[in-house]
């Protein structure tokens, strides 16, 4: 766990210094959530559309940001340097780690951004704050793990999105139905469903990466 | 005392065979020199010993005091300085040796990096981002990040690249310590730097 601290301490040092993949991000979410504003604001759209509408535009944005913790990597040469210096689970950990952070930064803008400019009435607002959390990091687990796999290929960009979408799908449904619920004024007890599901996602995905992730990395 | 054996190494990509039944054993205090023309399969061999690629057939063993070192511990022992393998650009060069020195646990780094920098002739420029440095200072930077946790195997592909002869000084005074005390290992098709082999790897492609 330190090595992957200290991975993601120095992703974060290199994020600050280039803004590489937060750039990417956060200009595709204002972006698209800009276009979005000017789309629906004349039709009055119903609230549990807009619930939807917040997770494809976080779900879009992370897909065009999530896959340049391990691109970079190669696209550097660094991944030998990395190989020479940890092992593969503590990589993964440390990639994770970042790619979660940066799932919450572009939450923290995005999120109240598209409350004010949506007219988004949320009435649990620790429902949507648990259901955005537990979603990021289910995400970012799927995300960071085809991100590894795709680093390696010639069309990175369209096959991280391609391929993402069928595993990450879980993600958007229960992020979706979980947030429709932090609309209605009954407890977060009725979106209890969803929450496990996304922890569950979270967990098994999570998993599954850390056990395969060996095989990705070194071959 | 640290052994590295390498037993019966094939490695094949797609249809293409590039190494064939590599065999040797080195020691600590020996240096081995694979040689070959160009595309023969030298930089091949070298991310198969440093454990980068896995061969196709054959085996690579580490022993350290007689016990085998396990294939995912083997990172602890290895530095290695070769073109494919870079130092992160946008930090400083300082950013990159306290990187490398917290990942290997190395207590005393801001002594050694000071005492390695100097060495190479780049102290001084510890606060530079490493995209600022010349090919050649990069090359110098690579050697520091290699020693910081003195390892036991030491393999450098190309170790004259993009150096000039003030470079070339200073780095063979590196390698004629590594060769004394532990293990060095050089892919190089320069005869000056056969000078310090003990055993010679030669492939044919």
């Amino acid at each position: 766990m330190a090595k992957a601290l200290l991975i993601l301490k120095k992703d974060l040092l290199q994020e600050f210094k280039t803004r590489y993949a937060l750039n990417a991000i956060l200009l595709f979410a204002v972006v698209t959530l800009s276009a979005v504003s000017f789309a629906i604001g004349a039709f009055n759209a119903g609230q549990e559309v807009l619930a939807a509408l917040l997770w494809i535009i976080l779900f879009f944005s992370s897909m065009s940001g999530l896959s340049h913790i391990f691109v970079r990597e190669e696209e550097m040469h660094t991944s030998d340097t990395l190989k020479l210096l940890a092992p593969a689970g503590s990589v993964f950990v440390g990639k994770l780690l970042f790619n979660i952070v940066l799932l919450l930064a572009l939450e923290v803008v995005i999120v109240p951004l598209f409350i004010a400019l949506m007219n988004f009435n949320v009435q649990n607002y620790g429902l949507l704050i648990v259901s955005l959390l537990t979603g990021s990091i289910g995400l970012s687990g799927g995300g960071t793990m085809v991100a590894a796999i795709i680093s390696k290929s010639s069309s990175k960009g369209a096959l991280f999105t391609v391929l993402s979408f069928p595993i990450l799908l879980p993600v958007l449904i229960s992020g979706i139905s979980a947030t429709k619920k932090s609309l209605q004024s009954s407890g977060a007890e009725s979106a209890s469903g969803e929450i496990q599901a996304l922890i569950a996602f979270a967990v098994v995905v999570i998993t599954a990466s850390i056990l395969l992730f060996d095989f990705v990395w070194n071959e | 005392m640290f052994e590295l054996t390498a037993t019966k190494l094939t490695r094949r990509f797609a249809a293409i065979t590039v190494l064939k039944n590599i065999e040797f054993e080195i020691h600590s205090g020996q240096c081995l020199a694979i040689t070959g023309p160009n595309g023969s399969g030298k930089t091949t061999l070298v991310r198969i010993l440093s454990n980068l690629l896995h061969p196709s057939t054959g085996s690579v063993e580490y022993k350290r005091e007689g016990a085998v070192v396990k294939n995912e511990n083997r990172y602890r022992y290895i530095g290695l300085v070769g073109p494919y393998l870079e130092l992160y650009e946008e930090l400083t060069a300082k950013e990159n040796l306290d990187f490398f020195a917290h990942m290997q646990n190395i207590k005393d780094s801001g002594e050694r990096i000071d005492r390695l920098m100097k060495q190479v002739g780049l102290r001084g420029r510890e606060e530079d981002t490493v995209k600022t440095y010349s090919s050649g200072m990069k090359q110098r930077l690579k050697y520091v990040a290699a020693l910081l946790a003195e390892p036991e195997v030491l393999f450098v592909d190309e170790p004259r690249s993009n150096l000039d002869e003030a470079g070339i000084e200073k780095i063979y005074a590196i390698l004629e310590k590594q060769k004394k005390e532990k293990i060095l290992i050089i892919a190089t098709n320069d005869k000056q730097d056969l000078r310090f082999a003990d055993q010679i790897v030669r492939i044919n492609g």
